[in-house]
């Protein structure tokens, strides 16, 4: 078994090492899109059946909840925020969320209270080992969709890996390791809630783009791959993390 | 030398041209202002959801290069089809983009969109950022906004970029994605558009 894991991941690494050289979205190879489609469409079946209708409950809430939700879900990712910010050389940010992570779990109460804000501890953007890994000039390798995970590249779902092999203190304390604090509950609730949060919040736009969509699998795909360039390059002027050469030449005569 | 009346043509023919650029130049950012502004106006007034959708539409023909959008999307594939083709894609896009996009406008009411910025990124070019004013519903929205320049008495929106997500560049990677499902075949897409507008 350790055999195929380590075989798998040496497969992932040499996919997205070959094509670290063209990392825009618009480069990224679907290499199986036969499997990617099938799986969007279960993920499709899945988020009717499912995610959707608890994520217009959820919206039901009150705001208040909701709010407490997203604060304990956003101080909890902290928790693979740092240690990427510090792969990343960025040890000011990884300061600040350290900080951030101390301040919402104990005065904020387990992260419910986003008190760090209010004390002047900006919050940055979430980072993951995908993103790292990009940031250290590795290209995306193939498009993938996994089921019920979503959206992903091989870069992406290796840095997922990493997580799972120690790099997510959160998993570690509830799956990987039986400290009696914890279930394994705990992280698959946190995780099913963090997709539902962001289900909620993107309610209205992402049926409005399947609505208005006559390839909604070639749509999300190319949202996906621009938001995971936008965020390795933690660029938020468009001018940097778009290309503009392709409007160059458009001419309408 | 110049005679007086020379002089008096000159002067008046100068302060007229000098009066005609600054009246009729527009700043990008005052351009998209104005063009959210009077989109709001309709977003937020009493007429029924296809009387907005009309104004939109009317608005966006008269402030969007849809036809450069739509040549934009086809990518590569805008260098391989023929005259009669261009044409017939020409027309097709542009009830394909008013429909599409004064559908997705009409779902919001009154949008608060300030403009904050802009960068002139050439002659051609200059990006207008604004922000999507956040409400209980949602957050705060970044919205950036590509404005053609090249004839600058008329800036024409060419992409909108939310959160850094272009949706000129969605949209073109959605069209190159149905041509390649089906070998290549720039009609495929002709169909799909059709399909879509009768909807």
């Amino acid at each position: 078994m350790k055999k195929i894991i380590i075989i798998t991941l040496l497969a992932i690494t040499v996919a997205f090492s070959a094509n670290a050289e063209n990392n825009g979205p618009e480069n990224v190879k679907d290499c199986s899109e036969t499997f990617n489609r099938a799986s969007f469409k279960f993920n499709q079946g899945l988020d009717r059946a499912i995610v959707r209708p608890l994520a217009v409950g959820y919206r039901k809430l009150p705001n208040g909840i909701r709010t407490v939700t997203s604060n304990f879900l956003n101080n909890l990712s902290n928790l693979v925020t740092i240690p990427n910010n510090a792969l990343q050389g960025e040890l000011g940010k990884a300061g600040n969320n350290l900080a951030r992570l101390g301040i919402n779990s104990t005065v904020g109460i387990l992260g419910l209270f986003d008190v760090a804000t209010a004390m002047g501890f900006e919050e940055y953007e979430k980072e993951d080992y995908g993103q790292t890994l990009g940031k250290l000039g590795n290209g995306p390798g193939c498009y993938l969709v996994l089921p019920i995970l979503g959206p992903s590249t091989a870069r992406d779902t290796f840095g997922t890996v990493i997580g799972m092999f120690g790099g997510d203190p959160w998993y570690n304390v509830t799956v990987k390791n039986d400290t009696r604090h914890f279930k394994d509950s705990d992280f698959y609730i946190s995780r099913a809630t963090n997709g539902v949060d962001f289900r909620a919040k993107n309610l209205n736009a992402l049926d409005n783009l399947e609505e208005n969509s006559m390839d909604f699998y070639a749509s999300v795909k190319s949202l996906y791959l621009q938001d995971r360039q936008q965020k390795i390059l933690n660029s938020k002027k468009s001018t940097e993390s778009q290309d503009d050469s392709d409007w160059d030449d458009v001419s309408t005569d | 030398m110049f005679s007086k009346t020379k002089i008096n043509f000159l002067i008046i023919f100068l302060i007229f041209f000098v009066h005609i650029d600054n009246s009729i130049s527009i700043e990008p950012n005052i351009f998209v202002q104005s063009t959210v502004n009077r989109a709001s106006t309709i977003l937020g007034g009493d007429l029924g959801k296809e009387q907005k959708i009309e104004k939109l539409k009317q608005i966006a023909k008269e402030t969007v290069d849809i036809r450069g959008i739509g040549f934009y999307t086809l990518g590569k594939h805008r260098k391989s089809i023929n005259d009669q083709q261009k044409k017939q894609y020409t027309e097709l896009f542009e009830d394909y983009f008013l429909k599409s996009f004064s559908s997705r406008l009409a779902e919001y009411s009154n949008p608060e969109i300030e403009v904050t910025s802009q960068e002139k990124l050439n002659d051609k070019y200059t990006i207008v950022s604004s922000i999507l004013v956040a409400t209980k519903e949602r957050p705060e929205v970044k919205i950036d906004w590509r404005i053609y320049t090249k004839n600058p008495e008329k800036p024409l929106i060419r992409d909108l970029i939310i959160e850094g997500l272009s949706l000129a560049r969605t949209q073109k990677e959605e069209f190159n994605s149905i041509i390649q499902s089906n070998d290549g075949d720039i009609e495929a897409l002709f169909t799909s558009l059709k399909d879509f507008v009768k909807k």
